[in-house]
């Protein structure tokens, strides 16, 4: 599986070192984005000093967190599935269904948008920033949690989106989906405990954002409750399955338009 | 003139007929149009009642009544023209429309009102499901309410105008992203969407009073909600109708610029 990864980066690389002015672009637009949404911190905390028991600097480590996911969805995530959705309209997906080894992780990471590495590696600076800022507070216990939160995260979303693409296989516009998923994580930005309950637990249950933004956060600010962290374990495990069962289901579906 | 209303007639019998045909992804964009001004009106409330019941001398009751204006306001002036002209241009999607007998920009008016229409039907719930939940403190002043009217106008027809112009840089360079993305980046922050201007830092209130952003959205919220005295009022409506006609100076003189480079890719 690490060997086939290995192998779709570096194509990926390969693929975006052939566009290189694109590096500049890219490099401009996560620069707004970090902009736009620090900024939208900065004038919030330049009028009060908490924000629903968060501080300003636990509040820019959530922004990293969201920088962490928002990349790791662009790189990997939304232009595979993308790609699958297109070649189930187009047939195409039968030349991934012949391959001898595994349909879903083929379709999962199938493109790779190299330099969307860049928000990644910007959220994790300023998670390091806003860390340091944070001082001593934060123990090594912390530190793992937040690393097993991220995953946790990851996993969370990755299934999520797994299941809306397998959707494909019935429906014809599924991308519509996706555009969902992103007006909702715009919500991510802040920590979903305060906002009121129904919005709480759409973002919650509904559309997983708060398990990939806000409880990671919550880890490296040393307020993560223990039910919580097990409530996203078994999420996480629950959703694995389900999105493994859900797809085999959608490849059964599947008849192969012409191609 | 009964040509032109024929035209427009015509138009907005085909556009509304698409928007209805293409509901979902309509319904779909209406998410964030109804989610984003609830997000920063949640924001605002919590700071302000954690810092004693007002922000800037703002009640978590002003910020809900603020944030469902502009909610209203926003839904009402914006474009999605930035976003689709690259691909019109990309896949020359273009090239028909350039060969009708009137400027494509009709086209797009008409669509736009077209949605709008179509979508009053999700857009009024969700402002009163919003007033419901939020328990907004509506401060009605007659005067300011019936000059709210006109100044959404302005403010359409101005954001309408400039987000065109702004459009046609594809015809130069069909890599719009980073334009795109700064130009909604400076409208957050300056239309009143992220925070009522007055809570912005002294540095960014200066510029944005002679800046056309807040006057596209702020502007009319401000005056609907009462807000500003009638001399303020007067001067949003008179920077309102100098950036309409900026907007169109630079409209009708970029664009016999920008047909002449216009080639279409495909088509």
């Amino acid at each position: 599986m690490l060997r086939l990864m290995a192998v779709f980066f570096r194509l990926g690389m390969l693929n975006e070192l052939a566009y290189r002015a694109n590096f500049w672009v890219q490099t401009f637009e996560s620069l707004i984005n970090a902009i736009m949404v620090l900024g939208a911190v900065g004038v919030v905390f330049s009028q009060t000093n908490t924000l629903g028991d968060w501080m300003v600097w636990e509040l820019t480590a959530l922004c990293g967190v969201y920088f962490i996911m928002l990349g790791g969805i662009n790189m990997i995530l939304s232009p595979s599935l993308s790609q699958f959705i297109d070649d189930v309209r187009q047939g195409t997906l039968d030349f991934t269904l012949t391959k001898p080894e595994d349909a879903q992780l083929l379709v999962s990471i199938s493109r790779v948008q190299m330099w969307k590495l860049l928000d990644v590696m910007l959220g994790i600076g300023v998670v390091g920033y806003a860390v340091r800022q944070l001082g001593d507070q934060i123990s090594w216990t912390d530190a793992s949690l937040f690393g097993v939160s991220l995953l946790l995260g990851g996993i969370i979303v990755y299934s999520f989106w797994i299941m809306l693409a397998t959707l494909a296989f019935w429906f014809i516009r599924v991308e519509n989906i996706f555009f969902i998923f992103w007006s909702m994580y715009n919500a991510g930005r802040w920590p979903v405990t305060i906002y009121p309950g129904w919005l709480k637990w759409i973002l919650t249950a509904i559309v997983p954002i708060a398990f990939a933004v806000t409880v990671p956060a919550e880890a490296i600010a040393g307020r993560l409750s223990i039910d919580t962290l097990w409530l996203a374990v078994g999420l996480a495990g629950v959703l694995l399955v389900a999105s493994r069962q859900f797809w085999k289901f959608g490849v059964k579906h599947y008849a192969g338009a012409s191609a | 003139m009964t040509d032109f209303l024929n035209l427009y007639k015509a138009f907005l019998r085909i556009s509304t007929t698409m928007m209805i045909q293409y509901r979902a992804s309509g319904l779909i964009w209406m998410i964030g149009a109804v989610l984003d001004p609830i997000i920063f009106l949640v924001v605002w409330s919590v700071a302000a009642r954690a810092s004693g019941g007002t922000v800037g001398g703002m009640a978590p009751s002003d910020f809900a009544a603020y944030y469902i204006v502009l909610m209203l306001v926003n839904h009402l002036t914006f474009t999605w023209i930035m976003e689709v002209f690259q691909y019109r241009v990309q896949y020359g999607n273009f090239n028909a429309e350039l060969l009708r007998p009137v400027h494509p920009i009709h086209m797009d008016i008409a669509d736009n009102i077209a949605y709008k229409l179509v979508m009053t039907v999700v857009m009024i719930p969700a402002v009163v499901i919003c007033v419901w939940l939020f328990e907004p403190n509506f401060v009605f002043i007659p005067w300011a309410l019936a000059a709210a009217l006109p100044a959404v106008l302005l403010a359409f027809l101005v954001r309408f105008f400039l987000e065109w112009t702004l459009a046609l840089v594809t015809f130069w360079t069909t890599r719009t992203q980073a334009i795109n993305r700064t130009y909604f980046g400076v409208l957050m922050f300056m239309s009143g969407r992220v925070a009522p201007i007055a809570l912005l830092p002294g540095i960014l209130q200066d510029v944005t009073s002679v800046l056309p952003f807040y006057y596209m959205v702020a502007f009319p919220v401000e005056l609907a909600v009462g807000r500003l005295s009638p001399a303020e009022a007067m001067d949003g409506f008179m920077i309102q109708i100098l950036w309409l006609a900026a907007a169109l100076g630079i409209i009708t003189s970029t664009w016999r610029f920008a047909l002449k480079r216009f080639s279409a890719v495909g088509g």
